[in-house]
Protein backbone atom coordinates (compact mmCIF):
# COMPACT_ATOMS: atom_id res chain seq x y z
CA UNK A 1 0.00 0.00 0.00
CA UNK A 2 3.06 2.54 0.41
CA UNK A 3 4.11 1.95 -3.11
CA UNK A 4 0.49 2.74 -4.02
CA UNK A 5 0.75 5.77 -2.03
CA UNK A 6 3.59 6.77 -3.50
CA UNK A 7 2.33 6.34 -6.77
CA UNK A 8 -0.48 8.90 -5.65
CA UNK A 9 1.86 11.26 -4.76
CA UNK A 10 3.47 11.66 -8.16
CA UNK A 11 0.54 11.24 -10.50
CA UNK A 12 -2.46 11.52 -7.92
CA UNK A 13 -4.32 14.46 -9.78
CA UNK A 14 -4.17 12.50 -12.75
CA UNK A 15 -5.78 9.02 -12.09
CA UNK A 16 -9.27 10.06 -12.69
CA UNK A 17 -8.94 12.94 -15.25
CA UNK A 18 -11.08 15.92 -15.06
CA UNK A 19 -11.06 19.75 -16.24
CA UNK A 20 -12.23 23.14 -14.50
CA UNK A 21 -12.18 26.16 -15.58
CA UNK A 22 -13.42 29.61 -13.83
CA UNK A 23 -13.87 33.22 -15.79
CA UNK A 24 -14.98 36.60 -14.75
CA UNK A 25 -17.74 38.63 -16.57
CA UNK A 26 -19.03 42.14 -16.37
CA UNK A 27 -21.23 41.74 -12.92
CA UNK A 28 -21.06 37.54 -13.50
CA UNK A 29 -18.51 34.86 -13.50
CA UNK A 30 -18.48 31.44 -14.92
CA UNK A 31 -17.46 28.12 -13.29
CA UNK A 32 -17.17 24.68 -15.91
CA UNK A 33 -16.25 21.45 -16.01
CA UNK A 34 -16.12 18.05 -17.73
CA UNK A 35 -18.31 14.81 -16.94
CA UNK A 36 -15.63 12.35 -17.59
CA UNK A 37 -15.09 9.70 -14.68
CA UNK A 38 -12.07 7.61 -15.48
CA UNK A 39 -9.93 5.11 -14.12
CA UNK A 40 -6.12 6.70 -16.15
CA UNK A 41 -7.64 5.85 -19.82
CA UNK A 42 -10.84 3.86 -19.02
CA UNK A 43 -14.00 5.56 -18.83
CA UNK A 44 -16.15 4.36 -16.59
CA UNK A 45 -19.15 7.17 -16.15
CA UNK A 46 -20.13 10.05 -18.27
CA UNK A 47 -22.34 11.72 -15.68
CA UNK A 48 -19.68 12.61 -12.98
CA UNK A 49 -19.64 16.47 -12.13
CA UNK A 50 -17.11 18.32 -10.27
CA UNK A 51 -18.56 21.51 -9.85
CA UNK A 52 -20.07 21.61 -6.22
CA UNK A 53 -22.90 24.32 -4.91
CA UNK A 54 -21.57 25.81 -1.77
CA UNK A 55 -24.50 28.81 -1.52
CA UNK A 56 -26.69 30.57 -4.31
CA UNK A 57 -23.11 32.89 -5.32
CA UNK A 58 -20.44 30.62 -4.42
CA UNK A 59 -19.47 27.38 -6.48
CA UNK A 60 -16.50 25.46 -6.30
CA UNK A 61 -15.08 23.04 -9.09
CA UNK A 62 -12.72 20.22 -7.82
CA UNK A 63 -10.31 18.62 -10.47
CA UNK A 64 -8.18 15.22 -9.32
CA UNK A 65 -8.36 12.56 -7.49
CA UNK A 66 -12.13 11.14 -7.60
CA UNK A 67 -11.68 10.04 -3.86
CA UNK A 68 -10.71 13.28 -2.73
CA UNK A 69 -12.96 15.38 -4.78
CA UNK A 70 -16.12 13.21 -2.86
CA UNK A 71 -14.58 13.43 0.42
CA UNK A 72 -13.54 17.25 0.33
CA UNK A 73 -16.92 18.69 -1.30
CA UNK A 74 -18.66 16.67 1.21
CA UNK A 75 -16.17 18.38 4.25
CA UNK A 76 -16.55 21.78 2.55
CA UNK A 77 -20.15 22.08 2.19
CA UNK A 78 -20.56 21.09 5.88
CA UNK A 79 -18.29 24.07 7.10
CA UNK A 80 -20.20 26.21 4.95
CA UNK A 81 -23.39 24.96 6.62
CA UNK A 82 -21.99 25.24 9.77
CA UNK A 83 -20.97 28.73 8.84
CA UNK A 84 -24.25 30.09 7.93
CA UNK A 85 -25.86 28.76 11.27
CA UNK A 86 -23.02 30.46 12.85
CA UNK A 87 -22.79 33.80 11.69
CA UNK A 88 -26.31 33.41 10.40
CA UNK A 89 -25.20 35.34 7.04
CA UNK A 90 -23.49 33.16 3.70
CA UNK A 91 -20.55 33.08 3.06
CA UNK A 92 -18.24 35.25 0.59
CA UNK A 93 -16.44 33.56 -1.98
CA UNK A 94 -13.15 35.37 -0.99
CA UNK A 95 -13.99 33.90 2.73
CA UNK A 96 -14.74 30.56 1.47
CA UNK A 97 -11.17 30.57 -0.81
CA UNK A 98 -9.82 31.30 2.76
CA UNK A 99 -11.80 27.99 3.93
CA UNK A 100 -10.40 25.87 0.99
CA UNK A 101 -6.76 27.21 1.77
CA UNK A 102 -6.66 26.29 5.47
CA UNK A 103 -8.80 22.95 5.19
CA UNK A 104 -6.40 21.76 2.40
CA UNK A 105 -2.95 22.93 4.37
CA UNK A 106 -4.82 21.09 7.71
CA UNK A 107 -3.79 17.92 5.14
CA UNK A 108 0.35 18.81 4.65
CA UNK A 109 1.95 15.78 4.88
CA UNK A 110 -0.79 13.57 3.20
CA UNK A 111 -2.35 15.84 0.91
CA UNK A 112 -5.99 15.48 -0.76
CA UNK A 113 -5.21 15.36 -4.40
CA UNK A 114 -7.72 17.77 -5.49
CA UNK A 115 -7.11 21.66 -7.18
CA UNK A 116 -9.97 23.66 -6.57
CA UNK A 117 -11.26 26.43 -8.93
CA UNK A 118 -13.65 28.98 -6.77
CA UNK A 119 -15.85 31.16 -8.37
CA UNK A 120 -18.96 33.63 -6.90
CA UNK A 121 -20.30 37.15 -6.26
CA UNK A 122 -19.56 39.26 -3.14
CA UNK A 123 -21.51 40.86 -0.75
CA UNK A 124 -21.53 43.72 -3.38
CA UNK A 125 -21.84 41.46 -6.52
CA UNK A 126 -18.57 42.18 -7.58
CA UNK A 127 -17.34 38.85 -9.36
CA UNK A 128 -14.35 36.67 -7.87
CA UNK A 129 -12.19 33.79 -8.60
CA UNK A 130 -9.55 31.97 -7.40
CA UNK A 131 -7.65 28.58 -7.57
CA UNK A 132 -5.64 26.72 -5.43
CA UNK A 133 -3.02 23.95 -5.71
CA UNK A 134 -3.05 21.13 -3.78
CA UNK A 135 -1.98 21.63 -0.35
CA UNK A 136 -3.80 25.49 -0.58
CA UNK A 137 -1.36 28.28 -2.15
CA UNK A 138 -4.21 30.70 -2.93
CA UNK A 139 -3.79 32.25 -6.64
CA UNK A 140 -6.35 35.11 -7.18
CA UNK A 141 -6.66 36.12 -10.57
CA UNK A 142 -8.69 39.15 -12.64
CA UNK A 143 -9.38 37.18 -15.56
CA UNK A 144 -9.60 33.24 -15.67
CA UNK A 145 -8.65 29.91 -13.65
CA UNK A 146 -7.86 26.49 -15.02
CA UNK A 147 -7.33 23.34 -12.95
CA UNK A 148 -7.09 19.46 -14.05
CA UNK A 149 -5.19 17.11 -16.46
CA UNK A 150 -6.10 19.29 -19.52
CA UNK A 151 -4.62 22.97 -17.62
CA UNK A 152 -2.12 23.40 -19.84
CA UNK A 153 -4.33 22.97 -22.81
CA UNK A 154 -7.01 25.51 -20.93
CA UNK A 155 -4.31 28.17 -20.64
CA UNK A 156 -3.38 28.36 -23.95
CA UNK A 157 -7.36 28.98 -25.38
CA UNK A 158 -8.33 31.09 -22.51
CA UNK A 159 -5.61 33.46 -22.85
CA UNK A 160 -6.95 33.95 -26.44
CA UNK A 161 -10.32 34.01 -26.14
CA UNK A 162 -11.46 35.67 -23.02
CA UNK A 163 -11.48 39.39 -23.17
CA UNK A 164 -12.52 42.18 -20.31
CA UNK A 165 -16.48 42.79 -19.38
CA UNK A 166 -18.17 40.10 -21.20
CA UNK A 167 -21.82 39.91 -20.23
CA UNK A 168 -23.48 36.57 -19.34
CA UNK A 169 -24.47 35.02 -22.36
CA UNK A 170 -21.01 36.22 -23.98
CA UNK A 171 -19.00 34.54 -21.38
CA UNK A 172 -21.36 31.25 -21.82
CA UNK A 173 -19.72 31.08 -25.10
CA UNK A 174 -15.94 32.16 -24.38
CA UNK A 175 -16.05 29.99 -21.19
CA UNK A 176 -17.94 26.75 -23.03
CA UNK A 177 -15.84 27.04 -26.58
CA UNK A 178 -12.75 27.74 -24.34
CA UNK A 179 -13.23 23.78 -22.65
CA UNK A 180 -14.58 21.90 -25.41
CA UNK A 181 -11.69 22.40 -27.70
CA UNK A 182 -9.27 22.34 -25.13
CA UNK A 183 -10.48 18.80 -23.61
CA UNK A 184 -11.00 17.11 -26.90
CA UNK A 185 -6.97 17.33 -26.64
CA UNK A 186 -7.04 15.45 -23.14
CA UNK A 187 -7.81 12.27 -23.14
CA UNK A 188 -8.60 12.22 -19.90
CA UNK A 189 -11.33 14.74 -19.73
CA UNK A 190 -14.49 15.30 -21.96
CA UNK A 191 -17.22 13.17 -22.23
CA UNK A 192 -19.62 16.44 -21.95
CA UNK A 193 -19.48 19.42 -19.64
CA UNK A 194 -21.26 21.47 -17.55
CA UNK A 195 -21.49 25.21 -17.39
CA UNK A 196 -22.75 27.35 -14.38
CA UNK A 197 -22.98 31.32 -15.11
CA UNK A 198 -23.68 33.55 -11.58
CA UNK A 199 -25.54 36.33 -11.67
CA UNK A 200 -26.57 38.64 -9.18
CA UNK A 201 -30.22 37.77 -10.15
CA UNK A 202 -30.18 34.08 -10.82
CA UNK A 203 -28.14 30.70 -12.07
CA UNK A 204 -28.03 29.66 -14.92
CA UNK A 205 -27.06 25.88 -15.68
CA UNK A 206 -26.85 24.56 -19.13
CA UNK A 207 -25.23 20.76 -19.84
CA UNK A 208 -23.29 20.56 -23.00
CA UNK A 209 -22.97 17.46 -25.71
CA UNK A 210 -19.90 17.51 -26.95
CA UNK A 211 -17.76 14.52 -29.03
CA UNK A 212 -17.81 11.12 -27.08
CA UNK A 213 -13.84 10.17 -27.16
CA UNK B 1 -7.57 -11.99 -11.04
CA UNK B 2 -11.29 -11.53 -9.78
CA UNK B 3 -14.21 -10.33 -11.07
CA UNK B 4 -17.30 -8.88 -9.92
CA UNK B 5 -20.30 -8.09 -12.12
CA UNK B 6 -23.71 -6.25 -11.74
CA UNK B 7 -26.78 -5.09 -13.93
CA UNK B 8 -29.18 -2.99 -12.76
CA UNK B 9 -32.88 -3.64 -14.80
CA UNK B 10 -36.09 -2.40 -14.46
CA UNK B 11 -36.65 -3.30 -10.95
CA UNK B 12 -34.01 -5.73 -10.39
CA UNK B 13 -30.39 -6.03 -9.96
CA UNK B 14 -28.23 -8.78 -11.40
CA UNK B 15 -25.37 -9.63 -10.15
CA UNK B 16 -22.17 -12.02 -10.70
CA UNK B 17 -19.06 -12.77 -8.70
CA UNK B 18 -16.76 -15.41 -9.51
CA UNK B 19 -16.16 -18.39 -6.92
CA UNK B 20 -12.18 -18.54 -6.89
CA UNK B 21 -10.71 -18.34 -3.49
CA UNK B 22 -6.82 -17.44 -4.99
CA UNK B 23 -3.75 -17.22 -2.84
CA UNK B 24 -0.51 -16.47 -5.09
CA UNK B 25 -0.64 -18.64 -8.01
CA UNK B 26 -2.80 -21.26 -5.82
CA UNK B 27 -7.09 -21.78 -6.38
CA UNK B 28 -8.15 -22.56 -2.51
CA UNK B 29 -11.13 -23.04 -3.14
CA UNK B 30 -13.85 -22.94 -6.23
CA UNK B 31 -17.13 -22.49 -4.02
CA UNK B 32 -16.43 -19.36 -2.24
CA UNK B 33 -18.72 -16.70 -1.65
CA UNK B 34 -17.66 -12.88 -2.25
CA UNK B 35 -20.84 -11.55 -1.23
CA UNK B 36 -22.03 -9.87 1.73
CA UNK B 37 -25.55 -9.43 2.96
CA UNK B 38 -25.93 -5.79 4.33
CA UNK B 39 -29.72 -6.06 5.21
CA UNK B 40 -32.81 -7.83 3.38
CA UNK B 41 -32.53 -5.67 0.15
CA UNK B 42 -28.77 -4.33 -0.15
CA UNK B 43 -26.06 -6.83 -1.21
CA UNK B 44 -22.31 -5.74 -0.71
CA UNK B 45 -19.86 -7.86 -3.27
CA UNK B 46 -16.25 -7.51 -2.75
CA UNK B 47 -12.88 -8.50 -4.17
CA UNK B 48 -9.09 -7.50 -3.07
CA UNK B 49 -7.37 -8.40 -0.52
CA UNK B 50 -7.96 -11.72 1.19
CA UNK B 51 -8.14 -10.35 4.50
CA UNK B 52 -8.44 -7.12 4.31
CA UNK B 53 -11.77 -7.70 1.96
CA UNK B 54 -13.86 -10.13 4.70
CA UNK B 55 -13.21 -7.51 7.65
CA UNK B 56 -14.15 -4.78 6.15
CA UNK B 57 -17.23 -6.06 4.70
CA UNK B 58 -18.12 -8.01 7.84
CA UNK B 59 -17.44 -4.32 9.76
CA UNK B 60 -19.72 -2.61 7.47
CA UNK B 61 -22.64 -5.22 7.60
CA UNK B 62 -22.63 -5.24 11.22
CA UNK B 63 -22.61 -1.42 11.76
CA UNK B 64 -25.23 -1.01 8.80
CA UNK B 65 -27.69 -4.03 10.77
CA UNK B 66 -26.86 -2.03 14.13
CA UNK B 67 -28.07 1.05 12.43
CA UNK B 68 -30.87 -0.75 11.55
CA UNK B 69 -31.73 -1.98 14.71
CA UNK B 70 -31.25 1.58 16.49
CA UNK B 71 -33.85 3.57 13.88
CA UNK B 72 -36.32 0.36 13.48
CA UNK B 73 -36.29 1.06 9.42
CA UNK B 74 -33.30 -0.36 7.36
CA UNK B 75 -30.54 1.68 5.66
CA UNK B 76 -31.27 2.47 2.02
CA UNK B 77 -28.77 1.37 -0.79
CA UNK B 78 -27.75 4.84 -1.10
CA UNK B 79 -27.25 5.41 2.81
CA UNK B 80 -25.42 1.94 3.05
CA UNK B 81 -23.20 2.67 -0.13
CA UNK B 82 -22.22 6.33 1.45
CA UNK B 83 -21.53 5.15 4.99
CA UNK B 84 -19.58 2.40 3.09
CA UNK B 85 -17.76 5.32 1.13
CA UNK B 86 -16.77 7.43 4.29
CA UNK B 87 -15.58 4.41 6.57
CA UNK B 88 -13.14 3.23 3.26
CA UNK B 89 -12.10 7.28 2.99
CA UNK B 90 -11.02 7.21 6.68
CA UNK B 91 -9.22 4.09 6.05
CA UNK B 92 -7.59 5.27 3.27
CA UNK B 93 -5.72 7.88 4.88
CA UNK B 94 -4.55 5.63 7.44
CA UNK B 95 -1.70 3.72 8.25
CA UNK B 96 -2.97 0.32 6.94
CA UNK B 97 -5.62 0.76 4.55
CA UNK B 98 -8.10 -1.40 3.50
CA UNK B 99 -7.44 -2.90 -0.26
CA UNK B 100 -10.85 -3.52 -0.95
CA UNK B 101 -13.05 -2.84 -4.43
CA UNK B 102 -16.86 -3.15 -4.05
CA UNK B 103 -20.44 -3.41 -6.03
CA UNK B 104 -23.02 -2.34 -3.51
CA UNK B 105 -26.38 -3.28 -5.47
CA UNK B 106 -29.86 -2.57 -3.76
CA UNK B 107 -33.50 -2.56 -4.34
CA UNK B 108 -35.53 -0.13 -2.39
CA UNK B 109 -38.64 -2.72 -0.69
CA UNK B 110 -41.37 0.12 -0.80
CA UNK B 111 -40.72 1.69 -4.35
CA UNK B 112 -38.93 -1.01 -5.92
CA UNK B 113 -36.37 1.10 -7.23
CA UNK B 114 -32.51 -0.63 -8.04
CA UNK B 115 -29.76 0.60 -7.44
CA UNK B 116 -25.61 -0.37 -8.18
CA UNK B 117 -22.71 1.82 -6.35
CA UNK B 118 -19.35 0.90 -8.02
CA UNK B 119 -16.74 1.69 -5.14
CA UNK B 120 -12.68 0.72 -5.55
CA UNK B 121 -10.53 0.77 -2.71
CA UNK B 122 -9.53 4.67 -3.15
CA UNK B 123 -13.20 5.06 -1.99
CA UNK B 124 -14.19 6.75 -5.14
CA UNK B 125 -18.23 5.82 -5.12
CA UNK B 126 -19.81 6.04 -8.30
CA UNK B 127 -23.71 4.74 -9.57
CA UNK B 128 -23.89 3.23 -12.31
CA UNK B 129 -26.34 1.27 -14.74
CA UNK B 130 -24.12 -1.57 -14.94
CA UNK B 131 -20.69 -2.07 -13.30
CA UNK B 132 -17.58 -4.39 -13.56
CA UNK B 133 -14.88 -4.92 -10.66
CA UNK B 134 -11.27 -6.41 -11.57
CA UNK B 135 -10.15 -7.00 -14.39
CA UNK B 136 -13.46 -7.80 -16.23
CA UNK B 137 -13.39 -4.53 -16.50
CA UNK B 138 -11.49 -4.55 -19.53
CA UNK B 139 -13.77 -7.37 -20.98
CA UNK B 140 -17.14 -6.58 -20.23
CA UNK B 141 -17.66 -2.87 -20.04
CA UNK B 142 -17.75 -2.72 -23.81
CA UNK B 143 -20.25 -5.77 -24.25
CA UNK B 144 -22.15 -4.45 -21.67
CA UNK B 145 -22.24 -0.78 -23.72
CA UNK B 146 -23.49 -2.61 -26.52
CA UNK B 147 -26.55 -4.35 -25.26
CA UNK B 148 -27.62 -2.68 -22.21
CA UNK B 149 -30.93 -0.89 -21.80
CA UNK B 150 -31.78 0.22 -19.01
CA UNK B 151 -35.86 -1.50 -19.20
CA UNK B 152 -34.59 -4.43 -19.17
CA UNK B 153 -36.23 -7.73 -17.93
CA UNK B 154 -34.63 -10.47 -15.66
CA UNK B 155 -34.56 -12.49 -18.66
CA UNK B 156 -32.46 -9.83 -20.99
CA UNK B 157 -30.04 -9.20 -18.55
CA UNK B 158 -29.39 -13.09 -17.95
CA UNK B 159 -28.71 -13.22 -21.40
CA UNK B 160 -26.28 -10.03 -21.45
CA UNK B 161 -24.48 -11.68 -18.43
CA UNK B 162 -24.17 -14.63 -20.09
CA UNK B 163 -22.40 -12.93 -23.10
CA UNK B 164 -20.38 -11.24 -20.62
CA UNK B 165 -19.16 -14.36 -19.08
CA UNK B 166 -19.07 -15.96 -22.52
CA UNK B 167 -16.50 -13.52 -23.25
CA UNK B 168 -14.02 -13.89 -20.16
CA UNK B 169 -14.18 -17.58 -20.77
CA UNK B 170 -13.08 -16.57 -24.21
CA UNK B 171 -10.42 -14.05 -23.83
CA UNK B 172 -9.41 -14.01 -20.37
CA UNK B 173 -5.91 -15.89 -19.15
CA UNK B 174 -8.15 -17.41 -16.13
CA UNK B 175 -10.79 -19.98 -16.58
CA UNK B 176 -13.31 -19.25 -13.79
CA UNK B 177 -15.03 -22.42 -13.67
CA UNK B 178 -17.29 -20.99 -11.17
CA UNK B 179 -19.98 -18.02 -10.76
CA UNK B 180 -22.58 -17.34 -8.10
CA UNK B 181 -25.71 -15.21 -9.00
CA UNK B 182 -27.53 -13.90 -7.50
CA UNK B 183 -31.04 -11.77 -8.15
CA UNK B 184 -31.82 -8.04 -5.91
CA UNK B 185 -35.20 -7.30 -6.08
CA UNK B 186 -38.46 -6.08 -4.19
CA UNK B 187 -38.56 -8.59 -2.15
CA UNK B 188 -35.22 -9.35 -1.48
CA UNK B 189 -31.83 -11.26 -2.32
CA UNK B 190 -32.11 -14.64 -4.04
CA UNK B 191 -29.36 -17.02 -5.45
CA UNK B 192 -30.02 -18.22 -8.96
CA UNK B 193 -28.82 -20.39 -11.68
CA UNK B 194 -27.88 -19.45 -15.31
CA UNK B 195 -28.17 -22.52 -17.42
Amino acid sequence: MITFFLVLLQSGNEYNGGAVVAMVGKDCVAIASDKRFGLELLTLATDFEKIFKMNDKCYIGLAGLATDVQTLSEELKLKCDLYKLREEREITPKKFAHLVSSTLYDHRWGPYFCEPCIAGLDENNKPFICSTDLIGCINFAKDFVVCGTTARELYGICESFWEPDLGPEELFEVISQSLLNAFDRDSKSGWGAVVHIITPEKIITRHLKTRQD
Amino acid sequence: MEVLLGIQGKDFVLVASDALAITSIVAMKRNHNKTRKLNDNVLLMFSGEGGDSVQFCEFIQRNVQLNGIRRGYPLSTKAAANFTRVELAESLRSRHPYQVNLLIAGCDPDTGVPELYWMDYLASLKKLPFAVQGYGQYFCNSTMDRYYRPDMNLEEAKALMKKCINELKVRFIINFSDFVFQVVDKDGIKEIKLE
